[in-house]
């Protein structure tokens, strides 16, 4: 395919771009800050945003395998799940790629008449937006699921540790019900 | 108040302040005006209002005593302390303003890491700020020092000496040497670039754009202006030294001269100055006098040592052992815990007679 | 077609500005996910508290009394004069933006009003315009503004988006220290009843039962006994804790989280254990259920609720006639210790200059307020060689240490836990040092927003000190943060479950709990939580 060819000759600015874009969508004032504090440690989510997006384009070049990518996909939606963001603004910047990728390559495009290799691989970058959203799902659950076990642990193990609730033993074949019949 | 109208704001400020002197001395000759009441006025604000503030701090009291601690407590024996950075001593605390004064060791503390090739990790520190800062305030020093040529006659050593190691960086004796100028001293220009340096941060660094005031940006213009008209004055546009020292040495004992033919610049480095001096102790620019006070870094960590006492304190009301105990006595008499009051019958008598009360 | 927006316009964070307009224009919203809910009446009723009332700070009104202006002006007016911290750091920030990028929200939210210099500009701004002569005159060119109801809830959402934990302070060249700052703001939004449950009601509880969460004394003693039969059954040793016993030389004092709350629960088997051990060496320690709570939550309200809170310490350990106080693992109490108490409750001289009865060791550094920490009782008796320690049983873990914000930079406790940590455990790997010892990054939680209803805040303030866990685990197979602050051992199993779930959570002396070499005891199967020790399975299956 020629495209591939020349998205992987393309990639530095590519990725660039599309990284750019992703930056905007964060106020002005910590957009310097995302993108030049290069300390991981400092500035874990400009880092995580510039290598994940490195390695999903990557990825997405290879092909699109599931794990690899939702591998890569995880940390950056995991950390766009906590911030103020709608679940659609969460996960918008998945799309910004074709755009960030007409920019780049318009007239390589149009040069080599590319336009159906370019559908084909914008198929492929839809089919990454809703891992993206598959992903961005499982993490509010987590959310969800963390607040309630919170209240949960609170309250139930309270109440299991001052004896004041009885659970159910595991299963046991000797086991002789209250009446003591076998 | 977006960034540019601050900018606008301030740097509209600036510029009425270079017309008054250009037309009260060029205009309307307005020499002892500008040669000797404001100088004077100014300079008996900043003293009067530097005094004012530093009193209307210190009236306010240290109730708590709550250093940051940036290093490990003086603890067990055997266990190093950081004696600058967690000081339990008043030498320690000496040390640790000396170094946060003079070396602004907490702006220098600003480390970065960063990721190099695979695994390793390197560091490296965010020296930007920290340098511009240092180079601007001792350049700032240095100038000031120089100075003093101007009111003292005969000159003090450490002034000559100040100007021989500045000058010592002769950055002028080659192409300039010819034009009869000076040997240029390091530290004008250093206050020059450094203040532009700090000035271009703030324009440049977005979160840094985003919280400035023109307040921050007046004080840069002003001292941008100073340092501008006196290298102007020095290298280009020269004025007559002799004469400036004549007035200037009048201030200094106090008879004053205003003696003529001093070019206009001259009066308006001169006003530019007394702005600051007047400017200083209203403004941020307090912060060289407020440092010594910041109870975050002028305390020592000895609060488990010695009782650091609340002028202010006042009793408060407290939940006492006693009310604790009569709300729950009979449930820790039950569960086997100790009172201090027993109750005076047991508890089922106790329970009988509440239930004849209910019945009455 | 409708008016449909792009991707990219959709996507961008709604607070997000144009460099054309200044943050004092930027609007405020109180986001679900991000604030608590407001403090409950009955909470703020127990204490005195001005205007209890049911009100939600998602509600559009927030039942202020008429004149709630002034009452916020005059409290601003009397804290100015009563504390210098407040005064100067008003006054002397040359907003140089060194703090800017050092706080953990920020730096999870790129949210520019949690940059330490801008939260404290949200009361500096309104400081100016009352209280200076440029302010009143100039207005917004000196960087004034009105004190509006929307600057009060902008007050609100962003003193409860601070963890107070001076992180940012160790960076300010003029020591400028944000906490104090939330502190006092904090003060004056309680003048008007405008604090969060999360903080109200565990003030309450402790004022009323002692501990904050409201746990009466027959329930305390129960739970400890609970743990006495935990211990028996992993150790085959009884431990026999004593309450409220007059007479004992020292009083032990912990956070209640470690008496109710997994995985403090297992700390404070440790601590039992501990005890125990030391009883054959001249130990003679009791618990008490009216001072049964070492955090203080009424710090996160005012400066006087902090000093009725902990006036139980000292009261309990002159009505019990103890010699001085030992205290548990957690972070703000000790940060109350160490620089409020004896100025709060003190002087303690019903109490004497704490010795360690094993080791004889002076505890110099606690000689006025009396009170030590237990990783230092803890460290002095391995540096003497009293304890019999097994680190093998803590072989299954490989551990890292966070330092808890308040012991770190409002004590400077640094090498003492990690000296009890070394000595209780083989394999031992630090953070980046960006991320540790004064440097450390807050668990995201602390300072009272460790509540539920702000899962999302929490998540990404704690990202940064998650961040630096991830980047251990990876590199050194780390898979327990140790820590010694209640507030940490309760937040970060969440923060862990969500960044890092590999990582489990515990305190210093659960470790050293495993580790103790008990006389009499059984040969241990497994650790303090009922899990096989390592490599005990093997030989069963064998």
């Amino acid at each position: 395919m020629k495209l591939e060819k020349i998205l992987k000759q393309k990639a530095p600015a590519v990725v660039k771009t599309w990284i750019r874009m992703t930056l905007d969508t964060y106020p002005a004032d910590a957009r310097r800050f995302l993108n030049e504090q290069k300390d991981p440690f400092a500035n874990p989510v400009g880092q995580a945003l510039s290598q994940e997006m490195k390695n999903i384009y990557l990825e997405l070049l290879e092909g699109l395998n599931p794990e690899t990518v939702s591998s890569f996909l995880d940390y950056m939606v995991k950390i766009r799940a906590v911030q103020d963001f709608s679940p659609s603004q969460a996960v918008a910047f998945i799309f910004f790629l074709k755009k960030a990728i007409r920019e780049e390559l318009k007239k390589e495009i149009q040069k080599n008449r590319l336009q159906d290799e370019c559908m084909d691989f914008e198929s492929r970058i839809d089919a990454l937006a809703l891992l993206a959203f598959d992903i961005y799902v499982t993490h509010k659950k987590k959310l969800y699921e963390i607040r309630a076990n919170q209240a949960k642990n609170q309250v139930s193990k309270l109440l299991e540790r001052a004896g004041l609730i009885c659970e159910i033993p595991p299963w046991n074949p000797d086991f002789k019900d209250a009446n003591g019949q076998e | 108040m977006n960034f540019v109208l601050s900018i606008v704001v301030s740097f509209s400020a600036f510029v009425v302040l270079v017309l008054i002197p250009l037309v009260g001395v060029w205009a309307l000759d307005l020499r002892t005006l500008f040669g000797t009441v404001i100088p004077y006025t100014a300079l008996l604000i900043f003293f009067l209002g530097l005094i004012v503030r530093v009193i209307g701090w210190s009236r306010s009291p240290v109730p708590f005593r709550i250093p940051t601690t940036a290093g490990q407590q003086k603890s067990l024996p055997w266990i190093k302390q950081s004696k600058i950075d967690n000081p339990s001593t008043t030498l320690g605390v000496l040390v640790r303003m000396i170094f946060e004064v003079l070396t602004f060791r907490s702006l220098f503390r600003n480390t970065r890491m960063e990721y190099r090739e695979g695994p390793r990790i390197g560091y490296e520190w965010e020296k930007w700020l920290w340098l511009f800062a240092l180079a601007f305030h001792y350049s700032f020093l240095v100038v000031v020092i120089r100075h003093l040529r101007f009111f003292t006659e005969p000159i003090p050593a450490f002034v000559t000496l100040v100007e021989q190691l500045d000058g010592f960086f002769q950055v002028g004796s080659a192409p300039f040497s010819g034009f009869m100028l000076p040997g240029a001293m390091l530290s004008g220009l250093l206050l020059l670039g450094a203040v532009s340096l700090l000035l271009l941060r703030r324009l440049w660094v977005a979160q840094v754009r985003y919280i400035s005031l023109p307040a921050d940006y007046f004080p840069l213009f002003l001292i941008l202006g100073i340092a501008f008209t006196g290298v102007l004055m020095r290298y280009l546009l020269k004025v007559d030294v002799i004469r400036v020292k004549e007035l200037t040495l009048g201030l200094a004992s106090f008879q004053p001269k205003n003696p003529e033919g001093i070019g206009v610049l001259f009066y308006i480095h001169l006003f530019l100055v007394s702005v600051l001096l007047v400017y200083f102790p209203f403004s941020k620019l307090v912060h060289f006098a407020g440092i010594f006070l910041s109870p975050t870094r002028n305390l020592s960590n000895n609060s488990r040592m010695v009782r650091h006492v609340n002028p202010w304190d006042y009793p408060v009301k407290v939940h006492t052992y006693e009310a604790y105990e009569d709300e729950f006595r009979e449930k820790m008499i039950e569960a086997g815990l100790p009172v201090e009051k027993m109750p005076e019958r047991p508890l089922e008598q106790e329970a009988e007679t509440l239930q004849q009360g209910e019945k009455d | 077609m409708a008016d449909v927006p792009k991707p990219e316009e959709l996507a961008k964070i709604d607070h997000s500005l144009s460099p054309w307009q200044g943050w004092m224009n930027a609007p405020t919203e109180i986001r679900e996910g991000i604030a608590c809910y407001g403090v409950a009446p009955k909470n703020t009723r127990i204490v005195d508290f001005p205007n209890p009332r049911e009100w939600s700070p998602f509600d559009e009104d927030w039942k202020l009394p008429e004149n709630w202006k002034e009452i916020v002006l005059d409290g601003l007016r009397e804290r100015i004069d009563r504390f210098r911290s407040l005064k100067i750091f008003m006054d002397i920030c040359v907003r140089c933006g060194a703090c800017a990028d050092k706080c953990h929200f920020f730096i999870g939210s790129g949210d520019p009003k949690n940059m330490p210099v801008l939260r404290a500009e949200l009361l500096r701004s309104v400081y100016r315009k009352e209280f200076t002569t440029a302010g009143k005159i100039m207005g917004m060119f000196a960087g004034a503004r009105e004190l509006t109801y929307d600057v009060l809830k902008e007050w609100w959402s962003y003193f409860f988006q601070c963890t107070e934990c001076r992180r940012c302070s160790v960076f300010c060249p003029y020591g400028i220290d944000t906490a104090e700052i939330t502190i006092i703001a904090r003060e004056l939004l309680n003048l008007l009843g405008l604090n969060i449950d999360w903080i109200g009601a565990p003030v309450a509880n402790c004022y009323r039962t002692g501990n904050h969460l409201g746990i009466q004394p027959h329930a305390y003693k129960d739970m400890i006994d609970f743990f006495v039969d935990e211990i028996e059954e992993v150790t085959g040793v009884k431990v026999e804790p004593s309450f409220n016993r007059k007479g004992a030389e020292i009083l032990f004092i912990t956070p209640s989280g470690d008496v109710f709350a997994d995985p403090g629960t297992y700390t404070c088997m440790g601590y039992l254990i501990l005890f125990h051990y030391l009883q054959s060496l001249g130990l003679d320690i009791t618990w008490s259920t009216y001072a049964s709570e070492g955090g203080n939550f009424g710090y996160f309200t005012s400066h006087e609720m902090a000093k009725r809170l902990n006036a139980k310490m000292y009261a309990e350990a002159k009505r019990l006639g103890v010699k001085w106080i030992l205290g548990g693992e957690c972070g703000h109490m000790w940060r109350v210790i160490n620089q409020y108490m004896d100025t709060f409750n003190g002087p303690a001289d019903f109490l004497e200059e704490p010795v360690s009865p094993i080791t004889g060791t002076k505890f110099e550094n606690a000689k006025s307020t009396r009170m030590v920490h237990i990783t230092e009782f803890t460290a002095d008796l391995i540096k003497h060689g009293k304890l019999k320690l097994d680190p093998s049983r803590n072989d299954n873990l490989v551990v890292t240490f966070h330092d808890s914000c308040n012991p770190a930079r409002g004590m400077g406790l640094i090498e003492e836990p990690r000296y009890i940590i070394r000595n209780v455990c083989n394999h031992f790997f630090e953070m980046p040092e960006n991320t540790i010892r004064e440097q450390t990054f807050c668990c995201g939680s602390g300072s009272g927003l460790n509540a539920g209803e702000d899962m999302e805040l929490r998540m990404r303030g704690g990202l940064a000190r998650a961040n630096a866990v991830k980047y251990v685990h990876e590199r050194h197979g780390v898979n327990m943060l140790a820590c010694v602050c209640a507030i940490d051992r309760a937040v970060f199993p969440d923060l862990m479950q969500y960044w890092v779930p590999e990582v489990g959570v515990t305190g210093v002396h659960e470790l050293v709990g495993n580790a103790l070499i008990l006389d009499g005891e059984k040969e241990r199967t497994t650790d303090l939580r009922n899990e096989p020790l390592p490599g005990v399975e093997i030989e069963e299956e064998e």
